[in-house]
């Protein structure tokens, strides 16, 4: 083949090629927005109902319905989870609530895409937004809504370093932050220790703005570690425990619980009492649970699953913290849900 | 400058383009839609990279036995290119960890085989700029793919299956201006009768030297991810902009490859590839004490740029150099091989300093180890410099 043959086939391909991958960029963006054009498919109030929404018991979570509302921030009531959802004006990748303040982690989308944390007050007006440094993962209030908690991944950016790490911090609410959490002082099994691989995630507060608890990953192993703000200190209380959630009353942690099935870890929900140290494995719930929980009441506990067969759509369900209790379907479309009494 | 070595230059940027945009979504998607968290993510990051070591010397070794660098090139960019049609299918992580996998192995298997050919392409007192070029264009492409995978899904927020197409169509570019407009042999330089190529004719006592010198300031190479952890770990900016961080690099790098390459060539390859580690050791500093962390961030980049600038390219050109014509590949992937080799023994040992000591002493003691080795390293590059050119 001669040069000019040679560059004429490398032009000809180079058009196959730039048209090919325009027409299906295109085709994608117009399915994506037709999809997300659409009204929701479960049942709505108006958004001036979301402000009378906004005053009673109620659960908020984020909306997952592939439509004009996708990643909006819903709320339902308490006596009616699975009742009409109002919308707030508010996007999140992850929510939560207290009576008087909201918590969102945000994708901010761009060519420079970021992650924020942005608090609200209960009519969602933005009381400050702060940067955080990787994908949002969880986040939680102390029950008077004074502090919050993030855990974020923070990600390798070159095929050199595929792999996470997580970054945890507390902050004061409309204030400053504490720090990051692997920094405070970490005693396991009561022995002082500094190890180089520590992760720390998963942060629940207890009622008086001190006491937290979280799980610290290192070795392979997991901890529940209970924190204390103030002298910074992270002492273990028990292993195996994988993003802790205290009960309302104190006295449970609900969490996830690993095992290996198929070659990858899967989670199961479970309950550790705490002043016994007796551990209950809710194995009614089969399906593999990645979320923190969330308790709805004394006896039950909410979380999020995943749709296998919808990529993007995930439901809220709640189960029975009796070890064969069987999940039923609380709110459809949802995710991160926040109960607030 | 020859047009092989801007072609070259081309493809690298295209390839660049394909595999750094899918990296750069690859976290957002594996959490976000696959819903993988943390810690059942366990990518065996070491073996990756110890089968692309083997890799990348055996495409060395290829290279220069059958005489025909560009095929084995073009076998490594076209292993790339079908990993990307496979990633389309893979939906589950241990299919994504073997695509990202075979994708590294086509990585090393072109690495060596295509610099032979841009050293091929070039005599001896011009190639630190060629070098120079070819860095500058694949770097543009590594600042380009993230944006542009990132601005698609700007546009379609569930787009991860668009970029990954995208990324495809832009392996293919690669793969097709390689193969259609890269001449096998530099026309210009007719090889003398091919003689087989062997390790004894590799190994020649130039080559050692700056196998050692490369190892020794290779295992006194932070990675650059440690340096943006530290700046992290000073809060403010840095947090802001961590996910941004390496396009800061990846932009002074490529802004400063060709003049640091010219550079090269007029005082001495070795001398350059010394000195930047002086710029690598400035960025330790800077991350350690980082009082005013704005500043210190830009900075930390900017030496880190200049780092990657007046190394990357200036050791290939300076193996290219201390070699014979018939074994320029195996020279190139050895001392490639050996610095990949060093950095992995270095980010291990320095992971546990870092929690030992800190980040701030951890970077200060590693920075005061290369203060020591940077004199005798200077000598040693020095006496290569003056090192005459093997005969063909």
């Amino acid at each position: 083949m001669s040069r000019r043959a040679r560059v004429a086939t490398f032009m000809a391909l180079a058009l196959v090629v730039l048209c090919g991958v325009t027409a299906y960029a295109v085709a994608s963006a117009v399915r994506y927005h037709r999809t997300h054009d659409r009204p929701p498919t479960v049942a709505t109030v108006t958004d001036d109902a979301a402000v009378d929404a906004m005053s009673e018991p109620r659960i908020l979570f984020r909306h997952t319905g592939i439509d004009e509302r996708y990643g909006r921030v819903a709320v339902v009531s308490l006596v009616d989870p699975g009742g009409a959802r109002a919308f707030t004006p508010v996007s999140c990748d992850r929510v939560y609530a207290t009576s008087e303040v909201e918590s969102c982690l945000r994708t901010e989308r761009g060519v420079v895409t970021e992650y924020s944390l942005t608090e609200y007050d209960d009519r969602w007006h933005q009381l400050q937004q702060v940067p955080v440094p990787g994908i949002p993962s969880r986040t939680r209030l102390s029950p008077d809504g004074s502090l919050v908690a993030t855990t974020t991944f923070v990600s390798g950016h070159s095929y050199m370093q595929v792999g996470f790490s997580t970054a945890t911090e507390i902050r004061d609410v409309d204030g400053d932050s504490h720090g990051d959490l692997e920094k405070f002082d970490l005693v396991l099994l009561g022995r002082h220790v500094v190890p180089r691989d520590r992760n720390v995630w998963g942060v629940t507060f207890g009622p008086d703005d001190n006491t937290f608890y979280a799980t610290v990953g290192t070795g392979g192993e997991t901890y529940l570690v209970r924190g204390d703000l103030r002298a910074r200190t992270l002492t273990s209380v028990a292993d195996d425990v994988e993003c802790p959630s205290l009960s309302p009353d104190g006295t449970r942690i609900a969490f996830k619980q690993a095992s290996r099935r198929d070659g990858r870890t899967w989670w199961t929900p479970a309950v550790l009492d705490l002043a016994h140290g007796r551990r209950t494995v809710l194995s009614g719930e089969t399906r593999d649970v990645d979320d923190q929980i969330e308790w709805l009441d004394r006896d039950t506990v909410l979380y999020g699953v995943g749709r296998e067969d919808e990529p993007g759509v995930s439901d809220v369900w709640e189960l029975d913290t009796s070890s064969d209790a069987r999940p039923r379907l609380l709110i459809e479309q949802a995710w991160s849900p926040a109960v607030v009494r | 400058m020859a047009s092989a070595v801007v072609t070259l230059g081309f493809v690298s940027m295209v390839t660049d383009i394909s595999s750094e945009s899918v990296a750069a979504i690859l976290p957002l998607y594996l959490t976000g839609v696959l819903g993988l968290s943390t810690i059942s993510y366990g990518f065996v990051d070491a073996l990756y990279h110890g089968v692309s070591a083997l890799v990348r010397i055996g495409g060395g070794w290829a290279a220069d036995r059958g005489g025909h660098p560009k095929w084995v090139a073009l076998l490594g960019y076209g292993t790339s290119a079908v990993a990307r049609v496979f990633l389309l299918f893979s939906t589950g992580l241990s299919a994504i960890a073997t695509v990202v996998a075979v994708d590294r192995v086509g990585k090393g298997l072109r690495t060596a085989p295509r610099d032979a050919m841009i050293a091929d392409a070039s005599a001896d007192a011009d190639r630190g700029r060629a070098f120079g070029v070819h860095r500058a264009l694949d770097t543009t492409g590594a600042a380009i793919g993230p944006l542009m995978a990132f601005a698609v899904l700007w546009w379609i927020p569930d787009g991860y299956l668009t970029v990954m197409v995208i990324s495809l169509g832009f392996a293919l570019l690669g793969v097709a201006l390689l193969g259609l407009l890269v001449p096998d042999r530099s026309a210009s330089a007719p090889r003398p009768a091919r003689r087989p190529a062997t390790w004894r004719e590799v190994a020649r006592p130039a080559l050692v030297k700056l196998l050692t010198l490369a190892g020794v300031l290779g295992l006194l190479t932070v990675g650059d991810g440690f340096i943006y952890l530290a700046l992290l770990d000073r809060g403010g900016f840095a947090a802001h902009w961590f996910p941004l961080l390496y396009v800061g690099t990846n932009l002074a790098y490529l802004s400063l490859a060709v003049p640091f390459g010219r550079l090269a060539d007029r005082v001495g390859k070795g001398k350059v590839l010394v000195a930047a580690h002086v710029a690598l050791l400035g960025s330790y500093l800077t991350a350690a004490f980082a009082w005013w962390v704005t500043l210190a961030t830009a900075l930390a980049l900017l030496l880190l740029g200049m780092f990657y600038a007046a190394s990357d390219g200036v050791i290939a050109a300076l193996a290219s150099r201390l070699s014979a014509d018939h074994v320029r590949a195996s020279s190139i992937a050895a001392a490639q091989t050996v610095v990949a080799v060093a950095r992995m023994a270095s980010s291990a040992v320095f992971g546990v300093l870092w929690f030992l000591l800190g980040p701030q002493a951890a970077l200060v003691a590693v920075g005061a180890a290369l203060l020591l080795v940077l004199p005798i390293a200077f000598t040693a590059a020095s006496s290569l410099d003056r090192e005459p050119t093997p005969a063909p």
